[in-house]
């Protein structure tokens, strides 16, 4: 009974961000909702009952989506696209890349229920790939928050960023990690515990279960570092080159493929300006088998025990006796 | 300004469209024959600009939906005014801003990247929504070939324009009958347009899209439902050994055929 009144409350990012946007409608009558029949799972159902002249929706037509979007800017309008994350990026990637990242057009992207959220459905609705297909893209940040409060700052700070964003948000619960007046930085992670032996990252659903981990590995007295690091582009440099002096070694979670994600990103800052050992945590290169989206990451090694204990083989490859 | 003047400025492009492709050994040439009385007609008598201040809120929106002619809008923009015109012999030279697809963060006037086809339609229907939703009075044109209607996005658009009730949006369908590598016939013949835009709920014009005084009325008609503009084009219009050619699409004249084009195109003119 103790262990369930103590379980912290799991939030659904998408209402955050629902509420966030609501409050950015009624502040600013620029503010545009689009979407691609997906009202209820991006949960628009309140913004489109206040303002029922911003809320497009494009029907099933997610190439269309996105060039709507980028002529709503043009028109003058602040538009957030939303859909869920996989048709998002998938199907509309070149309107992304053309319309949206190579015009620098002021649109903000909303990957909803992203990485295996629709676990169940298969891999063709999982968004594995997304940190992958849009980090490559010029001017377009790409942003996963890891709680409701990170969520809501970062829709706040898209609103006033002048150029497109893509925000990666899910639908699976989790717990608040940040003080509830945490400003968003672009390109800045957080420190969430800090330590010496190791540095585990991640962002999205993936933070709180590296909390997690760190506190099993301080019960066997090893103390690692944790950073949220929402901003998988532009990457922070500083956080990643200071772990790497501070700690000597480097693990990645994400829910995302480990190709081309987070990890990815993070290795090549690593290789480029500080060598050290490193792991990265995700789906390794495969399309995933039936589960939910908390089963497969604990499949794939993501449960906070498997983490620490991929922490304690790599503390041991930097010291050389792995 | 009359449809006489409007021939005349085409000429004019024309003329510099061939000499600029011959310069930069590259270009669109075919498709850039066929468009360019379009494009004369929409900046030298439609469109509501302002070449000194491109970005103007109240601007009337065009998008080059085939964004591979950039080079005919590049010299049509620089004529109104809106870059220096000897700029045109940069050309696809290194750094220029006027590379093969134009860019609208380099190029004053561009409204939008394009260059993958079916891009340009279902911004256009954003940009035409975005007026509804703010009550402004601009107008959004867009130009697409006939080839590029191939690509389904144009057709995710087009139905949702329909729905959107946007009669401010006025799509123009090059139709000169050839893409890259045959006719449309051989392809993939969507033709004609003019049904099926009727039967998405559209209003729909046919003209010639090379006589100015076709061209003018049909881009100034407003209705209650979007419009199309099916215009009946050549490829390669003006140059006679280029029309209605598929491989003049993106080749370049020798030096002998570069001075018959010339010869033909002064002539006109004269």
């Amino acid at each position: 009974m103790n262990a369930i009144s103590n379980a912290p409350k799991l939030h659904d990012c998408r209402d955050a961000f629902a509420a966030t946007l609501e409050r950015l409608g009624a502040e600013n009558g620029r503010v545009v909702a689009v979407c691609n029949d997906s009202v209820g799972s991006s949960k628009l159902g309140g913004f489109k009952s206040q303002f029922p002249d911003r809320l497009i929706n494009v029907g099933i037509a997610e190439q269309n989506m996105v060039g709507v979007g980028a002529g709503l800017a043009n028109g003058g309008l602040l538009p957030f696209v939303c859909a869920a994350a996989c048709f998002l990026t998938g199907r509309s990637l070149e309107q992304v890349k053309a319309d949206i990242a190579y015009s620098n057009a002021n649109v903000k992207l909303v990957g909803i229920s992203s990485g295996m959220a629709y676990g169940e459905l298969g891999p063709t609705h999982h968004s594995i790939e997304d940190f992958a297909w849009t980090r490559v893209l010029p001017n377009l940040p790409v942003i996963a928050p890891c709680d409701s409060i990170e969520t809501a700052a970062a829709v706040e700070w898209a609103a006033t960023f002048d150029g497109p964003v893509f925000l990666r948000l899910s639908r699976v619960g989790v717990p608040d990690l940040l003080p509830k007046d945490h400003v968003f930085q672009p390109g800045k992670a957080d420190l969430l515990r800090d330590g010496d032996a190791v540095t585990l990252i991640a962002n999205g659903t993936l933070t709180h279960r590296m909390v997690k981990a760190a506190e099993i590995l301080a019960g066997e007295g090893i103390e690692a570092r944790v950073l949220n690091m929402a901003t998988v582009r532009p990457i922070d440099v500083e956080a990643v080159v200071a772990a790497v002096k501070d700690t000597g070694a480097i693990l990645t979670a994400e829910e995302h493929s480990t190709y081309g994600g987070l990890g990815s990103a993070i290795a090549e800052v690593v290789v480029a300006e500080a060598p050290a050992p490193m792991k990265i945590l995700g789906v390794p290169g495969i399309f995933a088998p039936t589960g939910s989206a908390e089963f497969l990451l604990d499949e794939f090694g993501m449960s906070p025990a498997a983490v620490a204990e991929a922490a304690k083989a790599l503390i041991a490859r930097k010291s050389g006796r792995g | 300004m009359q449809p006489n003047d409007l021939e005349r400025i085409a000429r004019q492009i024309r003329l510099r469209d061939v000499q600029a492709v011959y310069e930069a050994g590259a270009g669109h040439i075919g498709g850039e024959m066929s468009a360019i009385d379009i494009l004369t007609a929409l900046y030298f008598r439609v469109l509501r600009i302002w070449p000194d201040q491109p970005k103007h809120p109240d601007r009337d929106r065009f998008v080059l939906s085939k964004g591979h002619v950039a080079l005919a809008l590049y010299i049509t923009l620089a004529k109104r005014g809106f870059l220096p015109e000897e700029e045109i012999s940069t050309f696809l030279k290194p750094h220029s801003r006027l590379n093969g697809h134009p860019n609208c963060n380099k190029v004053p006037g561009v409204e939008t990247n394009t260059g993958p086809l079916g891009h340009g339609l279902p911004v256009a229907v954003g940009m035409a929504k975005a007026a509804k939703i703010l009550s402004a009075d601009y107008h959004t044109y867009v130009l697409t070939g006939d080839g590029e209607m191939q690509e389904g996005s144009n057709w995710e658009a087009i139905s949702s324009a329909a729905q959107f009730g946007l009669n401010n949006l006025t799509l123009i369908i090059d139709h000169n009958r050839f893409q890259q590598g045959a006719s449309l016939k051989e392809t993939n013949d969507l033709a004609p347009f003019s049904s099926k835009l009727t039967s998405f709920g559209w209003d729909v014009t046919e003209i010639n899209g090379n006589a100015m005084a076709e061209i003018v009325p049909a881009l100034e008609k407003r209705g209650d439902r979007p419009h199309c503009i099916v215009a009946h084009t050549n490829k390669g219009h003006g140059i006679s050994f280029m029309q209605d050619r598929a491989d003049w699409h993106h080749r370049v004249p020798n030096a002998e055929q570069y001075k018959i084009a010339i010869a033909e195109l002064s002539e006109a003119q004269s």
